[in-house]
């Protein structure tokens, strides 16, 4: 009603160009169903294969090869626990994060420092440097491949945590230290010069005053990194051969869908996917705002 | 002031940098240098043969194949990936009932955003065992629905002729939307008074969205143009884990050729460097491509 009284007022102000607004306006009223209806099925495209996939998690194997749209029967949490236990999806859980801890820390520490000294002092051989650092993000990972696999095998680090975090943060150093450079040289230089004036030191300076200024460039290019790393799929597939006591999440999922081509056991893997894919969800909806802002600002630098 | 200067830059700088030496610098020379022999396997042997792996790699047709479906990826995935993404960042933008000049976003565009954006953060390994679910043919949900309603149901990625379309609507599926949100963040900034004006006089919802919104867009829509270009080049983890480049090597891509060439059963590091090296430089040449064929029709405002 408020709305239909509105858009009258609003036909009444505008007088002469009433008339001309009656196609344009009709149209968009059509135009107005017809959107909602894309939307809601670009919507269900992309909700759908995640709800089939938490619900078949519930299932039985019957019920899966049977029906696969229908409902589970019961509540089955034995294939969470059989996920969880038996294919080790909880094991892998915490060696990701174990990973992308060490890692992610590694990339801040490294890249901000980097990106300040890039940002904000003048030495020789500066710019070298700086498109030394950011040439490497034209450069495909495919390329470094082999021997990335050779130099991480002879510093005695294949197959190793600390071997992963170490090259993580080496290949995430181009785009950090290049959207870090950017945006430390956003921040006024006044603040610095007053700090150095009044007897700060330069380590300190970064410390106290730097580093607090750049936090929500920090906190944009963390979360990039953090889901860049999480997702990380080749790099250990090369290094982490072999013991698959210490894989990551991916690594561990890959394995029990081959593990399941063979055994047969569908609703185990779909209870694996589904608990890999709650944290990140539960991630999404808490910080989405932060995550839609950080993943296109990373983007668009 | 300049007390104190060296030691920090020093500090600073030095580890980065020898990290991304090590692990980055080295490993992109050294491809280079390996591609030029026939190391084999995992023996110290490596002679230098020159260009004859690429000269081999002109008569493989397994590259060719795998280079051809690439080239099918890059034509068709950003396309439509950034017409998908534009159209439903206008509609969500601009498609609400306008109370004054029709420029409000739908009700419940918040939700959709957040629907929409939900598989770019999802690991690209999810997406792929999930979808493999879901094309499966006996128990899949999409033959499921096609059995339903009396279809005939297809093997899809058990089919030489699908499957590759099948990895390739996935890509498409996972990244709309990030574009949408990617264009939405960018037609927030244009102003509103520019759309107001325009269906004042009457323009429609298509002119407008031609003749103001993808100009104003321009530098958003090239950015988006170059990812995607990178990312049609890739696709190595979907096809990997989806069909592992069959049927009959259908589903082939240049990333998996390279993978399997290295660390196949035949460990063929200087072929597969040489690979490495062809897929950098048509890299290097799609971007500067699109870079400079966005370069020539943009369009200068303020």
């Amino acid at each position: 009603m408020t709305t239909l009284d509105r858009s009258t007022a609003t036909d009444a102000e505008l007088g002469p160009t009433r008339r001309d607004l009656g196609p344009a306006r009709r149209e968009r009223g059509v135009v107005n169903v017809a959107s909602h209806g894309f939307l809601v099925v670009w919507g269900a495209l992309t909700m759908l294969p995640l709800l089939w996939m938490f619900l078949s998690s519930f299932k039985s194997d019957g019920e899966i090869l049977s029906d696969p749209w229908g409902l589970p029967g019961a509540l089955r949490l034995e294939n969470w626990a059989r996920a969880w236990t038996e294919a080790h999806i909880g094991r892998y859980f915490l060696n990701s994060a174990i990973v992308v801890a060490g890692s992610l820390t590694l990339t801040m520490l490294l890249g901000a420092t980097a990106a300040y000294v890039f940002a904000r002092y003048e030495f020789r051989g500066r710019q070298v440097v700086y498109y030394l650092f950011v040439g490497g993000m034209m450069f495909p990972v495919f390329l470094a491949l082999v021997p990335l696999f050779f130099v991480v095998r002879n510093a005695g680090l294949l197959g190793t945590w600390p071997g992963l975090m170490l090259v993580y943060a080496a290949y995430s150093l181009p785009f950090t230290v290049f959207f870090l450079t950017a945006f430390f040289r956003t921040l006024p230089t006044a603040v610095a010069e007053a700090a150095l004036i009044d007897g700060c030191g330069h380590f300190r300076l970064f410390f106290r005053v730097m580093l607090p200024m750049a936090r929500p460039g920090l906190i944009s290019v963390a979360i990039f990194n953090f889901l860049s790393h999480w997702n990380q799929f080749i790099l250990p597939q090369v290094l982490m051969q072999g013991d698959d006591s210490k894989y990551v999440l991916a690594q561990g999922l890959t394995a029990l869908a081959v593990s399941q081509g063979y055994q047969g056991d569908f609703s185990g893997l779909f209870a694996g996917l589904t608990i890999a894919t709650l944290p990140v969800l539960v991630v999404y909806a808490a910080f989405q705002r932060q995550i839609q802002a950080g993943l296109t600002a990373g983007q668009l630098k | 002031m300049r007390h104190g200067k060296y030691p920090l830059i020093i500090t600073f700088l030095l580890p980065p940098l020898a990290l991304y030496v090590l692990f980055v610098i080295s490993p992109y020379l050294q491809a280079f240098q390996i591609s030029t022999t026939s190391w084999l396997g995992y023996s110290a042997q490596a002679d230098p043969v020159g260009l004859a792996n690429f000269r081999t790699m002109l008569h493989d047709d397994r590259v060719w194949n795998a280079i051809g479906n690439n080239a099918i990826l890059l034509a068709v995935v950003p396309v439509l990936t950034i017409s998908l993404g534009l159209f439903f960042a206008t509609m969500l933008s601009m498609g609400g009932r306008g109370d004054r000049a029709g420029v409000t976003g739908v009700r419940g565009s918040a939700f959709y955003r957040l629907v929409y954006f939900f598989p770019q953060v999802l690991p690209v390994v999810i997406i792929a065992l999930l979808w493999r679910e879901i094309y499966h043919p006996n128990n899949g949900l999409l033959n499921g629905l096609l059995r339903a309603v009396g279809l005939p149901a297809p093997t899809w990625l058990g089919d030489p002729r699908t499957a590759f379309w099948c990895v390739l609507a996935v890509m498409v599926w996972s990244n709309v939307g990030f574009y949408v949100v990617l264009f939405g963040a960018a037609m927030s900034a244009i102003p509103r008074d520019i759309y107001e004006a325009v269906l004042l006089d009457g323009a429609s919802r298509w002119v407008t969205l031609r003749r103001i919104t993808i100009p104003l867009l321009w530098d958003t829509v090239q950015v988006a143009w170059i990812y995607l270009a990178i990312a049609a080049l890739d696709g190595f983890i979907l096809v990997q884990l989806m069909t592992n480049g069959g049927p009959n090597f259908s589903s082939d891509v240049i990333g998996l050729r390279m993978y399997e060439t290295a660390f196949g059963s035949e460990s063929k590091f200087g072929y597969a460097s040489a690979i490495g090296v062809v897929m950098f430089f048509l890299t290097l040449t799609v971007a500067v491509l699109a870079l400079r064929a966005a370069r020539r029709e943009r369009i200068e405002h303020s």
